[in-house]
């Protein structure tokens, strides 16, 4: 069987943002594998590691810093890489048909990638890429158990937990919780440098553009930041509650 | 036409739907404004959106009683095709947001997610949306005549009713692929309290509560007297004190009531994702220099087992004086 992960690059979440020339500024600042798709990689992992025979290809679509991205997921112990090298903002919905042709060219049988990207707040690439293969996706999940060729799980629905059943081929969205990914350990470190990063061009794919970015603007809405001690509880309390009333209306 | 994907639940119309309908009217695009509504027994939702619309598309089958994505997003996809629809809007829910995904490869049309402003300029949609975990606002423009568009929840304001009759309602035919993903068992988050999407007051918690007791003292015991609806950060999710519905954030839900209280929260960014267009910020942490801080209107440094008890003292004896007065 082959599973793909989905990767991007993003900027650390501990960075903040700073917007310039309408774009966000991203240089010199850490640039890591977006958390939630690195929940995929480790699920990945976990799956061959309890028994499945997998070979565990991660893909990545965007400018050439990707790399460093795709290298940590060679690290954490993915088998291969694919990047399809880009300057242009693909949006997700022609992001997927990209991924779609991947996974169909490398007859993948499961794909995972993040449940919401760091970068464009957006949900789409999980579902999109499913709806073009024709396969069901699991979006949110929080625990994970292939038995054979079926999969099975949990996953958080809008109202509740639910617990699903479905036979692969399927898109595997991920999140925090769904596991803990692991370190690199030095000797995978060096090992992943070994390891193959086939470049692609996106021209190679034809894929058109549905969305175009006008670009961003920082939010800059100022809080007034009036910090007070609370060691004298009572007192403390108080003046919020006055505030509450009088600047919110609650309790009016 | 543009089609309005209706969200419903016990056989009532979700409110967000009343902001999508408003979106609609806005957007300035012609043609009747028409509502979807999918789903099985659902007569009752047909007649209680048909005075805020057009007109009224009802798919009423029974294999459509459970929501699957891929099922949803056939059937719209279907009849924004046969209506020749250019415009699809769905409210940005998680489900939503997953149909909508689907419904605009299905139609190879561009998808404007999650947006806060969607407009017509000169044939070509303009929207505005958060990026960047929701710390910076993007302009976006779709590149495809049809275009399906999923809308943030809580921006619009409820439309009314046009005034005029009621839209007709009209039965359609579905092919109806059968679902793949099978759901062998659910736990539904049941609560009686105001949905934290509605509230105009939120009271969040997070670990500086320091366990499911002191979360339902605290948290639950502020709320109580402010009629506010209860959040919890991640943490306090994953410790299984709380259940995920009440989770604010990037993985959770977003927020933007008039006023947040942070109570024993720490500030992350994934947090504040979920939380910082809220209108007043209140931070309640020990650590002055929790991240909260920065991004709070009014903050106390101290302990939430001392501050918030005072609070909710206060605000009782409030109450009681004034019922007596
Ligand atoms: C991909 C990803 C997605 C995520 N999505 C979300 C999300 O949707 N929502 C979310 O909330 N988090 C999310 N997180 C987790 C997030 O990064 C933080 O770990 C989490 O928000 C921390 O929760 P907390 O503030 O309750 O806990 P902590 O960070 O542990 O903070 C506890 C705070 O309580 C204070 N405190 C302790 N005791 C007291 C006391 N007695 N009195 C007063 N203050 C006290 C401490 O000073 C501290 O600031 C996500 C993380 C990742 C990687």
């Amino acid at each position: 069987m082959r599973i793909l992960a989905i990767i991007r690059q993003v900027l650390d979440a501990e960075e903040s943002v700073y917007v310039d020339n309408r774009t966000v500024d991203l240089k010199g600042r850490k640039l890591v594998m977006d958390t939630m798709d690195e929940y995929g990689v480790e699920e990945a992992l976990r799956i061959r590691e309890r028994g499945a025979e997998a070979e565990i290809v991660v893909v990545g679509i965007g400018p050439a810093r990707f790399e460093e991205a795709l290298r940590s997921a060679l690290s954490m112990g993915a088998d291969r890489a694919i990047h399809v090298e880009t300057d242009q903002e693909v949006d997700p919905i022609a992001l997927s048909g990209v991924v779609a042709a991947i996974a169909r060219k490398e007859e993948a049988q499961m794909i995972f990638c993040g449940g919401q990207q760091a970068d464009w707040d957006s949900q789409a690439l999980g579902a999109a890429v499913a709806e073009h293969l024709d396969w069901p996706a699991l979006t949110w999940t929080r625990k994970l158990e292939l038995k054979g060729t079926t999969l099975a799980g949990q996953r958080d629905a809008e109202d509740g937990v639910e617990s699903f059943e479905v036979d692969l081929p399927a898109v595997v969205t991920t999140q925090q919780d769904l596991n803990e990914p692991r370190y690199p350990t030095l000797p995978n470190i060096m090992k992943a440098k070994r390891k193959e990063i086939r470049r692609e061009t996106l021209e190679s794919f034809g894929v058109a553009l549905k969305v175009r970015s006008h670009g961003v603007e920082a939010q800059n809405r100022e809080r007034l930041r009036e910090v007070i001690d609370g060691r004298d509880a009572a007192a403390a309390a108080s003046q919020l509650v006055a505030m509450l009333r009088e600047k919110a209306g609650v309790m009016a | 036409m543009i089609l309005v994907v209706v969200a419903h639940a016990d056989g009532r119309v979700g409110r967000s739907t009343f902001g999508l309908i408003a979106a609609a009217r806005q957007i300035g695009r012609s043609g009747p404004v028409t509502a979807l509504v999918l789903g099985s027994g659902v007569a009752g939702v047909a007649t209680e959106i048909a005075p805020y619309v057009d007109q009224v598309l009802v798919a009423d089958r029974e294999e459509l009683a459970q929501y699957d994505p891929q099922v949803w997003a056939a059937a719209v996809a279907q009849i924004a095709h046969e209506g020749e629809a250019d415009t699809i809007l769905l409210t940005a829910s998680r489900s939503g947001r997953e149909s909508s995904a689907r419904v605009a490869v299905k139609l190879d049309a561009a998808l404007l997610e999650d947006v806060v402003s969607v407009v017509d300029r000169q044939g070509a949609l303009v929207a505005e949306r958060y990026s960047c975990l929701a710390r910076v606002t993007e302009r976006i423009e779709a590149l495809s005549p049809v275009v399906v568009v999923s809308v943030k929840p809580g921006i619009f304001a409820a439309a009314e009713p046009t005034g005029a009759e009621p839209g007709e309602q009209y039965d359609v035919e579905l092919a109806v692929p059968p679902a793949r993903v099978r759901v062998t068992g659910k736990v539904r988050y049941a609560t009686d309290r105001i949905a934290l999407a509605d509230a105009d007051v939120v009271v969040s918690g997070g670990r500086g509560v320091g366990d499911a007791a002191g979360f339902e003292r605290l948290v639950v015991g502020l709320a109580d007297q402010l009629g506010a609806a209860v959040g919890a950060t991640r943490a306090v999710v994953d410790a299984g004190w709380r259940p995920y519905s009440e989770q604010v954030g990037q993985t959770g839900k977003t927020v933007q009531p008039k006023v947040y209280i942070a109570v024993g929260i720490s500030g992350a960014v994934q947090h504040l994702s979920g939380m910082n267009k809220s209108r007043l910020i209140v931070a309640i942490n020990k650590d002055s220099e929790a991240p909260i801080f920065r991004v709070c209107d009014f903050g106390i440094v101290g302990n939430v087992e001392s501050v918030v008890p005072a609070m909710i003292e206060q605000i009782a004896a409030a109450r009681l004086s004034r019922a007596g007065s």
